[in-house]
């Protein structure tokens, strides 16, 4: 029993209208790699911010190295031993790589109130060094690609000597060989008795990296298996509590269709190079890439979102300027955001005026009055075709789930006469018994004759809905590849095909290019 | 191949990307300034109207100084104006009314200011009210506090002439009587004495460097363990120090404390703090860009007076400045 580092029992914790855990239980033994997973939505990373000391939980019980633990804010669990690796990178992009990971705890002079520099580089240095990370302690972290930042922030969680590693979601920004980078570091510290909580929804790194896995669903506890004993349907099973259904991809095929989009040489400073492409009608044209590769910004710039340095957009052949939103959306493109809570719908708003608040001048009758009963008329039948539940008409927006939330914004696109559709990661955030029915709604669009363009980061996802399928890395369309042709392996080669790079041995690469994001 | 690739490559980005780009058109700006007035008129470079022009600039900058900090860290301070008021009303408190030592009333005078802005501190980060509102609020209080205590009327030093030598005299010039160039103003080295600690604290103390980190990203500060609260209440006091010093210099300087002058202040301090590049979204800034801000706005005030243009077109051409200054920095921003 003496190698039990951390018992979480019974926690409890609660935000405003949502209960987030309830009697949740972990355990983490020394020197394993304890997977936690779960849909969006049950736990993961709140379960883990109480213990990292980020989140104060509302009830329960946390036993360090057999003590009972009150860990109220990060400064106590860092001072534990206790450090987390948060999914959304929190770096301070204005400080250089070593202010950021010393933040907190600088070296001092002898006058305590002045910094050491000197002593803050050189111990990040041999940070770096014992990591293998070619990184100098002197940049600015605004000048490091996404990964780079990535493994800024591994360096700093391991410099505290941490026995206890939260990691939530480390790999998504990552390339493979970063990847084999991240899991090497893991084994290392495994064979050090560091403790490694590794939250992911990627299955596949489940079975390669940990040895335990912990299932998490609704912000309770399913169970706790041994990698080696269990696969991945039983996994999947744990995760969404009944055995689903994984339809078959269904691509109807795509006769030779006019080209509603062409897009032609556009560019936009270091963030778009020579991007070509176009999209024909009822297609489903995947985006793939991995964070930071430029899609979001392509939807932007065809969207007019971004101002253009050069290129040519087509619509129906002709030739149009798309220099704001309000031009794509009279030429008919819409675009629906990733972050569709904060660009996509007024949360504290009713179903029914989201629904029609885009195409409001189509409502309004004599002297601009607005006809209610045809504002009511309108979102009903959307309602019922898309099927968004919804206990009425007058429900806020903000208490619907992800995926009712994600079809209200659907719906406002189509009242507003568009054509093109521009989808940007539209299952995030959504869990998976939601996700096949954003799925049915995109193949239901596309059969009816609209173009879309779906931005995903899931492979899977890509490869199911998508008739042809984009890749783009670092600002450039890297390769295309039809439904027929497309694996995972396949997309993710040309996903990290880095253009002017010469990558040697196993070592990442130096930041080169700017990420997009992150400025 | 310890040493990083990615050196000689951050190293001239940064160039283009910091701050100083924003530093080098304010100076620059500064140095048209001065080219085309002195040309304009030989009135301009009179060593009485660069002792103007410094004086002019010492309380602003010294205001400026602290609301770089605050600017900095992402937040504002609308109450340094009043603030100052304050702090001198305090000072004329301690030195005439309570005939306290000068020292003392000094030291009171300061302390008041900082006590003020202590109290800001303790509004936005344990309160949580927004910088803009609770420093709006402080302008008022202050404001208020000066017009009460003062019983409206102004408060004379003049019991104790040394006050105004304070400020006024020219401790370099006694040292060296015969060299002209050194006859200037003691408040002229206040302001760059004030200058060199506020960069001492900015570049080389943790103050500094949770300074940059709260305006570059303070969730992810919080997160690394650092007592966020704790030390945005130390930069909105370090705020007040500074309007403390500017209130004890202004007081020395009219020889008296006017409760009813500050308000607008603190809209020349920020300017300066602007046009000088640090940005009001956090996160970057610098000392010398300050204390660069702080001049175009005094050389062009005085230069504009001296071509005759009224006061209030100066005024306007003030404000056109500040809206040019901030355009350029978004320019800048949208580049990179």
């Amino acid at each position: 029993m003496s190698d039990i580092l951390v018992t979480m029992e019974g926690i409890e914790k609660s935000f405003p209208g949502v209960h987030a855990l309830s009697q949740c239980r972990f355990e983490l033994y020394k020197g394993e790699v304890h997977a936690l997973v779960g849909e969006n939505g049950a736990g993961k990373s709140t379960m883990m911010k109480v213990l990292a000391g980020v989140y104060t939980k509302d009830a329960g019980r946390i036993t360090y190295k057999g003590k009972e633990a009150d860990i109220h804010t990060p400064r106590a669990a860092q001072l534990l031993g206790i450090s987390m690796i948060h999914q959304e990178l929190n770096l301070m992009p204005h400080l250089t790589v070593a202010q950021n990971i010393f933040i907190g705890r600088e070296p001092r002079q002898s006058v305590k109130f002045m910094l050491d520099d000197k002593a803050i580089n050189d111990n990040t240095q041999q940070l770096l060094d014992m990591l293998h990370l070619k990184i100098d302690p002197r940049t600015k972290v605004a000048d490091l690609t996404v990964a780079k930042q990535q493994m800024v922030e591994i360096a700093k969680a391991l410099s505290f000597n941490s026995e206890v590693l939260i990691m939530d979601e480390p790999t998504a920004a990552l390339t493979e060989a970063e990847i084999d980078e991240l899991f090497h570091i893991i084994r290392r510290l495994r064979e050090q008795g560091v403790g490694t909580v590794y939250i992911t929804h990627r299955l596949e790194e489940l079975f390669m990296i940990s040895d335990r896995v912990t299932v998490m669903r609704d912000g309770q506890y399913v169970g706790t298996v041994n990698t080696a004993e269990t696969n991945r349907d039983e996994i999947i099973r744990m995760m969404v509590g009944r055995t689903i259904y994984e339809a078959a991809p269904d691509i109807p095929q795509n006769g030779q269709q006019d080209k509603v989009l062409e897009v032609k040489n556009l560019n936009r400073g270091r963030v778009l190079k020579d991007i070509n492409f176009y999209l024909k009608r009822g297609e489903i044209l995947g985006f793939a890439g991995l964070m930071g590769a430029g899609r979001t910004e392509v939807a932007r710039a065809i969207f007019g979102a971004d101002p253009i340095d050069t290129g040519e957009i087509y619509i129906q052949g002709q030739k149009v300027h798309i220099k704001s939103p309000s031009d794509a959306v009279r030429h008919g493109i819409g675009y629906l955001s990733e972050d569709r809570k904060r660009y996509g719908l007024t949360l504290g708003m009713d179903v029914e005026a989201n629904v029609v608040l885009a195409a409001f001048r189509k409502f309004l009758g004599f002297l601009g009055v607005v006809n209610y009963s045809r504002t009511r008329i309108t979102a009903e039948e959307f309602v019922r075709t898309l099927s968004i539940k919804t206990p009425s008409l007058k429900q806020k927006v903000k208490n619907l789930s992800g995926g009712n939330q994600q079809k209200l914004v659907v719906a406002k696109w189509l009242i507003a006469d568009t054509d093109i559709l521009i989808f940007d990661e539209p299952t995030r955030g959504i869990d998976v018994g939601a996700k096949s029915e954003i799925y049915k709604l995109l193949n239901d669009l596309a059969h009816q004759g609209k173009s879309i363009i779906m931005i995903s980061s899931e492979l899977p996802e890509i490869l199911r809905m998508s008739h042809r399928i984009i890749v783009m890395c670092e600002g450039r369309i890297t390769g295309e590849l039809s439904s027929a042709e497309a694996t995972q392996e396949k997309i993710m080669k040309y996903a990290t095909e880095r253009g002017g790079l010469i990558q040697t041995d196993d070592a990442p690469v130096p930041a080169a290019y700017s990420e997009v994001g992150n400025v | 191949m310890d040493i990083s690739v990615a050196t000689p490559k951050a190293l001239p980005r940064s160039l283009f990307r910091s701050d100083a780009t924003q530093r080098i058109l304010a100076f620059a700006a500064l140095i048209v300034l001065i080219v085309v007035f002195s040309l304009a008129s030989p009135n301009f470079l009179q060593f009485n109207n660069i002792i103007g022009i410094l004086l002019a600039t010492a309380v602003n900058g010294v205001l400026a100084l602290g609301v770089t900090f605050v600017i900095i860290t992402g937040g504002i301070d609308l109450s340094i104006g009043t603030v100052m008021t304050f702090s001198a009303v305090m000072t004329g408190v301690f030195i005439t009314f309570w005939q306290l030592p000068i020292p003392i009333g000094l030291i009171g005078g300061i302390a008041t200011g900082a006590f003020a802005g202590f109290i800001n501190g303790v509004v936005i980060a344990k309160m949580k009210i927004p910088p803009f509102i609770a420093t709006l609020g402080m302008m008022y209080v202050a404001k208020g506090l000066s017009l009460v205590i003062s019983n409206l009327k102004p408060i004379y030093f003049n019991d104790t002439p040394e006050f105004r030598q304070i400020v006024m005299g020219s401790a370099l010039g006694s040292i060296f009587p015969q060299v002209q160039v050194l006859q200037i103003p003691n408040a002229v080295l206040f302001l760059f004495g004030a200058a060199f600690v506020a960069s001492f604290i900015l570049g080389r103390t943790i103050l500094g460097r949770y300074t940059f980190a709260l305006g570059s990203n303070e969730e992810a500060t919080r997160l690394s363990g650092v007592n966020v609260a704790r030390w945005k209440i130390a930069v909105y006091a370090l705020g007040g120090t500074f309007a403390g010093l500017g209130g004890v210099m202004m007081a020395s300087r009219l020889n008296s404390a006017q409760p009813a002058l500050g308000q607008g202040y603190e809209l020349d301090a920020i300017a300066a703090v602007v046009i000088g590049g640090t940005s009001l979204s956090g996160g970057e800034g610098t000392i010398m860009g300050t204390i660069i801000g702080a001049f175009v706005m005094s050389v062009l005030v005085n230069g504009l007076r001296i071509l005759s243009v009224p006061q209030e077109w100066q005024t306007v051409v003030t404000g056109a400045i500040v809206i040019l200054a901030v355009y350029l920095d978004i320019l800048r921003r949208r580049k990179s």
